[in-house]
C-alpha cells in the first residue's frame, strides 16, 4: 500500500482529530489506478505554521481551513500559487461560510476542491478520494509526458547517426577525389562515384520512411477513403521492383483470382506494398521468386511470400520495431533504414488490421497483412 | 617507403569505409588488411602482426572497438591504435573534445571523427609509425 501524506491546517484542535480518525485508516481503490492508498496525516495549527510544514517538506493533499487566526487559508493559497517551480499538491478548502464568493475566490487562487462545514466522515472521505484520483492522474501523466521526451530524443539519435553515417561516407570519397595521391586513379574515380550514389539512394529512402512514418503517427495528413481495386495496387508496386527483380533474375507473380475491392487511402496501400515488395526483392536470393497473395472479402488478406534469407524466431520477434535491422552475415550488405517494417505494420493497425510474419531460416519469409477491406474513419492512435 | 611493406589493420563494419581506407592507405604504399567487425579482427589476428590498426568505435557492439584496442595493446610490441569515431556531439558522446585528457584511459594512441580527412591520416600514421 503507498502512503500519501495529508497536512491539514485548522485552528480547532478537535476538527482535526475528527478528521484524522476519518482518514487514518482509510484506504482508497480507484479505477484505472493500480494500487491501494492509505493516508497519514500531519497537523499545523495555524496557515503560518503550514507553511512552514509545506516548505520543508510538501506533503500530497493540503485540507486548508479558511478562517484561521493569523493568516487566513485563502492568503495562504495566495503564496502558494506564487511558488516556483509550481506546488505538486492539491489543496481541498474547509470552510464554514460555503458561500459561491468563497468558492470562486478559493478556486482562482488554486484550490482544486471545496468542504463546506460541517462535513460528514464519508463527505470528506468522497472528497478525499476524488483529490486524490485527480493527483494521481495528474502524476502518471507527467510521467508519461517525460518519458515520451525521452523516447523522442533516442529516437532522433538514432535518426542522426543513420544519416550521418552515409554522409560520412560519402564525404570520405569525395576526400579521396580531392587527393592528388588517389583522386588521379580512374579505378576510385568510378568506384567513389557508384558507392556515393547508393549511399545517397539509401539516406533518400531514410528520409521516405521517416515522412511516411511521422505523416501516419501524427494523424496530420487527411486519409482519403475512396473504393479502389487492390490487385491494380499490387501490380503497380510489383512494376516499381521489377527492374531491380529481373536484374537478380528474381521471379515476381501475384495471384489475385477475384476481384478485391476495398475503400481505403491509396497512398497507404501503395506504401504497404512498397514496403513489403521491396524487402521481399532485396532479401531474395538471386534467381528466387516473390508470390503476392491477395483474399477478398470483409477482412482483406495480402500475402507477400520470398525465397530469401529468412530469420530466427527470435529475429522476427524484434522485426517491427523502429530503427531494427536484423545484422547477421547475411544482411550485412543489405542497406536498409530499419523503419520499412515499422510502416507496415503502422498502417495495417490503421487499417484495422495486423501483420504477421513467418519465417524460416535460409527458405524464405511469408508477410501476411490482414486488413478490414473498407476502413476505419477514426484514426486509430497507437498505444504505445 | 624504406624497407619492408607495412601492414595496417583496418576494423569498421562500413564498407564503405574499409574502402577508402584501402584505397588511400595502399596508394601511400602500406599493406591493407580489412575485417568488418570485432570477431572477424579477432581471427584475422590470429596470425597476422599488423604494425598498426585504424579502429571504429562503436561497431555492432557499443564496445567493441574499445576491447580490440585493449587487445592490440596488449599484445608484444604493443600495436598502435588510431581509433575512428562518428559519435555525434548531438548524442552527447564527444569523444574527439576529450581526445587529449581521456585517450590515455582509452589505451588507444589517437582518435580521428569520421569522416578521416587523407592528409590528417597519413599525419598520424606518420607519426606512429616512423621510418
Amino acid at each position: 500500500m503507498e502512503t500519501l501524506r495529508v497536512l491539514m491546517v485548522e485552528d480547532e484542535a478537535a476538527m482535526r482529530a475528527a478528521v484524522s480518525r476519518a482518514l487514518s485508516r482509510y484506504t482508497l481503490r480507484l479505477p484505472d489506478i493500480e494500487g491501494e492508498y492509505g493516508f497519514a496525516i500531519e497537523e499545523a495549527g495555524s496557515a503560518e505554521e503550514g507553511l512552514a510544514r509545506i516548505e520543508a517538506s510538501p506533503p500530497d493533499i493540503v485540507l486548508l481551513d479558511h478562517k484561521l487566526p493569523g493568516m487566513s487559508g485563502v492568503e495562504l493559497l495566495g503564496i502558494l500559487a506564487e511558488k516556483q517551480p509550481p506546488v505538486s499538491f492539491l489543496t481541498v478548502m474547509m470552510t464554514a461560510y460555503a458561500t459561491l464568493e468563497n468558492a470562486v475566490v478559493a478556486t482562482k487562487r488554486g484550490a482544486y476542491d471545496f468542504l463546506a462545514k460541517p462535513f460528514t466522515p464519508d463527505e470528506l472521505r468522497s472528497v478525499v478520494s476524488k483529490t486524490t484520483r485527480h493527483l494521481l492522474l495528474t502524476r502518471e501523466t507527467r510521467r508519461l509526458a517525460q518519458e515520451k521526451r525521452q523516447v523522442r530524443f533516442q529516437l532522433l539519435s538514432v535518426i542522426v547517426h543513420e544519416l550521418k553515417a552515409p554522409l560520412a561516407a560519402i564525404e570520405g570519397y569525395l576526400y579521396l577525389l580531392q587527393d592528388p595521391g588517389t583522386g588521379s586513379d580512374p579505378a576510385v574515380y568510378k568506384k567513389a562515384v557508384d558507392r556515393s550514389l547508393v549511399r545517397i539512394g539509401g539516406m533518400r529512402k531514410l528520409i521516405t520512411d521517416l515522412l511516411d512514418l511521422t505523416r501516419i503517427e501524427s494523424g496530420q495528413k487527411r486519409r482519403e477513403l475512396v473504393p479502389l481495386e487492390l490487385a491494380d495496387v499490387a501490380r503497380a508496386a510489383i512494376e516499381s521492383v521489377q527492374p531491380e527483380a529481373e536484374r537478380r533474375g528474381i521471379a515476381v507473380t501475384l495471384h489475385a483470382p477475384e476481384p478485391v475491392p476495398m475503400v481505403a487511402d491509396r497512398a497507404e496501400m501503395e506504401i504497404l506494398f512498397n514496403n513489403l515488395l521491396t524487402n521481399a526483392v532485396k532479401y531474395n536470393r538471386d534467381g528466387g521468386t516473390v508470390t503476392v497473395r491477395l483474399t477478398g472479402g470483409e477482412r482483406v488478406r495480402i500475402e507477400v511470400a520470398d525465397t530469401g534469407i529468412g530469420m530466427t524466431p527470435e529475429e522476427t520477434a524484434r522485426l517491427f520495431h523502429e530503427f531494427v535491422r536484423i545484422k547477421n552475415e547475411k544482411t550485412r550488405n543489405i542497406p536498409g533504414s530499419g523503419l520499412g517494417l515499422s510502416v507496415v505494420r503502422k498502417l495495417a493497425h490503421l487499417n484495422g488490421g495486423e501483420v504477421t510474419v513467418e519465417s524460416s531460416p535460409g527458405v524464405g519469409s511469408t508477410f501476411t497483412v490482414e486488413i478490414a477491406a473498407h476502413s476505419p474513419e477514426a484514426q486509430e492512435t497507437e498505444p504505445e | 617507403m624504406s624497407g619492408a611493406q607495412k601492414t595496417i589493420l583496418v576494423v569498421d563494419d562500413d564498407e564503405d569505409f574499409r574502402e577508402q581506407m584501402s584505397l588511400q592507405l595502399e596508394a601511400a604504399g602500406y599493406n591493407v588488411v580489412t575485417a568488418d567487425g570485432e570477431e572477424a579482427a579477432r581471427r584475422t589476428l590470429e596470425d597476422l602482426n599488423p604494425d598498426l590498426a585504424v579502429i571504429d568505435l562503436m561497431m555492432e557492439h557499443v564496445d567493441g572497438g574499445f576491447t580490440l584496442a585493449y587487445r592490440l595493446k596488449k599484445r608484444q610490441p604493443p600495436v598502435p591504435v588510431i581509433m575512428i569515431t562518428a559519435v555525434a556531439s548531438e548524442t552527447g558522446l564527444d569523444f574527439a573534445s576529450a581526445a587529449a585528457s581521456e585517450s590515455g584511459w582509452m589505451r588507444v594512441d589517437a582518435l580521428l571523427s569520421k569522416p578521416v580527412r587523407p592528409e590528417q591520416l597519413r599525419r598520424e600514421i606518420a607519426r606512429l609509425l616512423p621510418e
